[in-house]
């Protein structure tokens, strides 16, 4: 059978003055329905960029690769083909709903909008959908609120705008770029069961992208964590969490604050920064921030330093790109 | 809304009456004497101490003020008995050089001003939006760069520059276009339009540089927004996207400074009126000027403020309804 979406070898780059900037580097994913993979890098990982090819919104990027929605190629496909994707297929909701929507549109008109250009409804189907979809989504009083402009609604609310904004043309696939990022914590909790429920109810194939493992937690059954542009591991969520393999993933674990830490212990960041894109080391990318790249022997050092980890599985469903996992190859298998 | 409206006219009434007051003392303090000018050079003293009166100018100034503003409201006379002038309502003097109310003269050439200002002004938001906005979506590409040189260009020629090369250009050498004569337009709109193509042009190719550049920067600017990456992302058309999306935005800032444009040149455009020979405002102002008509001046100068504190009220309100955020 093949995956709702599946993605083979993306590679995305951008013509700067100062060279070609390698944004993503070879990404595999698949996302079937009914399933949430959680995309988890920090910033300039390549997350979004990943998600922004997989709509055809690169605007002024290379892609190479596959980007297969059902079996159909979508990477190559013209503004017109990719228009009958786009919203309808693949839905998308961003960051920061407030700049994200149209301050000039009522939130009705920018959830009938594309709903009406999709199935060439009328502007009266157009709103009563407008209702339907602020009804799902949780919004009190939806037949007044449909008339009210973005700046009317509080953060969560608005996001929830979003939602139903995406979900209007009942798309297959949901790309949520760090949909709760700007939103309070208690909001953030009621976004993401909402999400969750409108998945359970319609079979929908999530990407969550996130540099919040909390959200990750919550909400994915698979997780890709990205760095650099590349796959460093990639696991069903509970394995991920219970065994990180990757020195990164557990960098990004422990980052975590503890209920049980005392309170003048320190935070525990990863030392130094993200890799340059443009001029990429010939090691692993991580190799220059890992603790267990120092701690090796020289002979393991230099291979750190000097040849690239192939992304490779561990254990069945467990990859991870990395000469010193965390766990021993096959220990668990 | 009603109680914004009448804040902000009761504002617009407190700043002509200051406009009022400024010019009107700038006016009292210049040395030289209307009366002396409206009797003209064999006069005696006895004379012109009657004109004097006449004109009310033997009064001390806050009195000459106060007759002024009663004047605008209600009307004047200038002296009295047989001789006596009458100025009506709205009464912004009456001028020496014309002997006719301030008012009168403003009535009779506006039509030229606003013919002038309305029909440049469509031509350069023609040209300005049109090079700005192509400009902005083609951003960096060659047809942008080529449109922003010429918008430079443009910018850099003064407007009595490219009005001389016009009148020698299509008028002289090519016969293409009669030497401009204003004719009414309800006289013969076609005649209207062609006289007046010569110093629409002139008048739009010094805006239109300036709202080029200013459309393009906006636009862009909207074309960035995350909103616009969401309109994509719905898979809206991308004419839908651009136009719905990123015009609408985009073109809000213009409005700004085309209300303060085009109330500005409702007034009178001083150098093109001049050189086109057209009797507008700015013609009217520019003899003003060189005849020391104080009423003319004066009056021309309260009438272009009133034209561009309304046109700043006008576009305020506007905004309004453009922007569902902008609340009054």
């Amino acid at each position: 059978m093949t995956a709702l979406l599946q993605v083979e070898d993306l590679k995305v780059s951008f013509n700067t003055p100062r060279g070609v900037v390698r944004a993503v580097d070879g990404i595999n994913f698949t996302v079937e329905a009914g399933k949430t993979l959680g995309l988890v890098g920090e910033s300039g990982s390549g997350k979004s960029v990943t998600s922004l090819a997989v709509m055809g919104l690169h605007r002024g990027a290379t892609v190479t690769g596959s980007i297969r929605l059902h079996g159909q190629e979508l990477n190559g496909l013209g503004e017109r083909e990719l228009g009958t994707v786009r919203g309808r297929r693949i839905a998308m909701i961003f960051q920061d709903p407030l700049s994200s929507l149209h301050p000039f549109y009522t939130v009705g008109e920018q959830i009938a909008e594309h709903y009406r250009v999709h199935f060439k409804a009328s502007r009266k189907a157009g709103r009563q959908r407008a209702i339907e979809m602020l009804a799902e989504v949780g919004i009190p009083e939806p037949a007044r609120r449909v008339d009210e402009y973005p700046h009317q609604f509080s953060g969560g609310m608005r996001q929830r705008v979003m939602i139903a904004m995406g979900l209007a043309c009942e798309p297959e696939l949901l790309i949520a770029d760090e949909p709760t990022t700007a939103l309070d914590v208690t909001v953030q909790a009621q976004i993401l069961d909402l999400i969750a429920r409108i998945q359970q109810e319609r079979g929908l194939g999530v990407v969550m992208i996130t540099h919040d493992l909390g959200v990750v937690a919550r909400v994915a059954h698979e997780v890709l964590v990205m760095y650099g542009g590349r796959a460093a591991e990639q696991a069903p969520v509970d394995r991920l969490f219970a065994a990180p393999a990757h020195p990164y993933t557990r960098g990004l674990l422990d980052s975590l604050p503890r209920l049980d830490d005392t309170d003048d212990a320190p935070l525990r960041a990863i030392p130094g920064s993200p890799p340059s894109l443009i001029a990429p080391a010939p090691g692993c990318s991580f190799a220059p921030r890992c603790a267990r790249t120092t701690a090796a022997t020289a002979e393991e050092h230099a291979r750190c330093l000097s040849e690239r980890p192939l992304f490779g599985p561990l254990s069945p469903g467990h990859q991870a790109a990395c000469h010193l996992p965390l766990v021993p190859e096959g220990a668990l298998g | 809304m009603i109680l914004y409206l009448g804040r902000r006219l009761i504002g617009v009434a407190g700043i002509l009456l200051a406009i009022c007051a400024i010019t009107f003392t700038i006016f009292y303090l210049l040395p030289n004497d209307p009366a002396a000018a409206a009797c003209g050079k064999t006069c005696s003293p006895d004379r012109l101490a009657e004109v004097k009166a006449a004109m009310g100018l033997d009064k001390p100034i806050w009195e000459q003020f106060a007759a002024y503003l009663t004047g605008i409201v209600a009307g004047r006379d200038y002296g009295s008995g047989p001789t006596a002038a009458h100025c009506g309502f709205p009464c912004l003097g009456y001028s020496y050089e014309y002997s006719l109310p301030v008012w009168d003269l403003l009535v009779d050439r506006l039509p030229v001003s606003i013919s002038l200002a309305i029909g440049a002004a469509v031509l350069w938001l023609v040209l300005g939006l049109g090079a700005g906005v192509t400009s902005a979506l083609r951003k960096g590409r060659p047809a942008d760069k080529i449109l922003m040189v010429l918008s430079v260009g443009t910018a850099s020629l003064p407007v009595y520059f490219t009005s001389i090369m016009l009148i020698w250009g299509i008028v002289r050498s090519a016969g293409l276009l009669p030497y401009p004569a204003y004719h009414k337009f309800t006289d013969n709109p076609f005649e209207w339009g062609s006289n007046l193509l010569l110093p629409w042009i002139a008048l739009a190719l010094l805006y239109a540089a300036q709202y080029a550049r200013q459309s393009r920067n906006s636009m862009i600017e909207a074309m960035a927004e995350p909103y616009i990456r969401t309109a994509r992302a719905k898979g809206l058309p991308s004419r839908t996207v651009t136009v719905k999306h990123g015009l609408r935005s985009g073109m809000t800032p213009i409005l700004t400074i085309f209300g303060m444009d085009l109330g500005g040149l409702l007034a009178g455009a001083v150098i093109t009126e001049s050189i086109f020979g057209l009797p507008g405002i700015g013609r009217l102002f520019y003899d003003g000027l060189l005849r020391s008509d104080q009423p003319v001046i004066l009056g021309v100068t309260l009438l272009a403020a009133f034209f561009i504190v309304v046109a700043n009220l006008l576009v305020d309100v506007l905004y309004a309804f453009v922007d569902p955020r902008v609340r009054y």
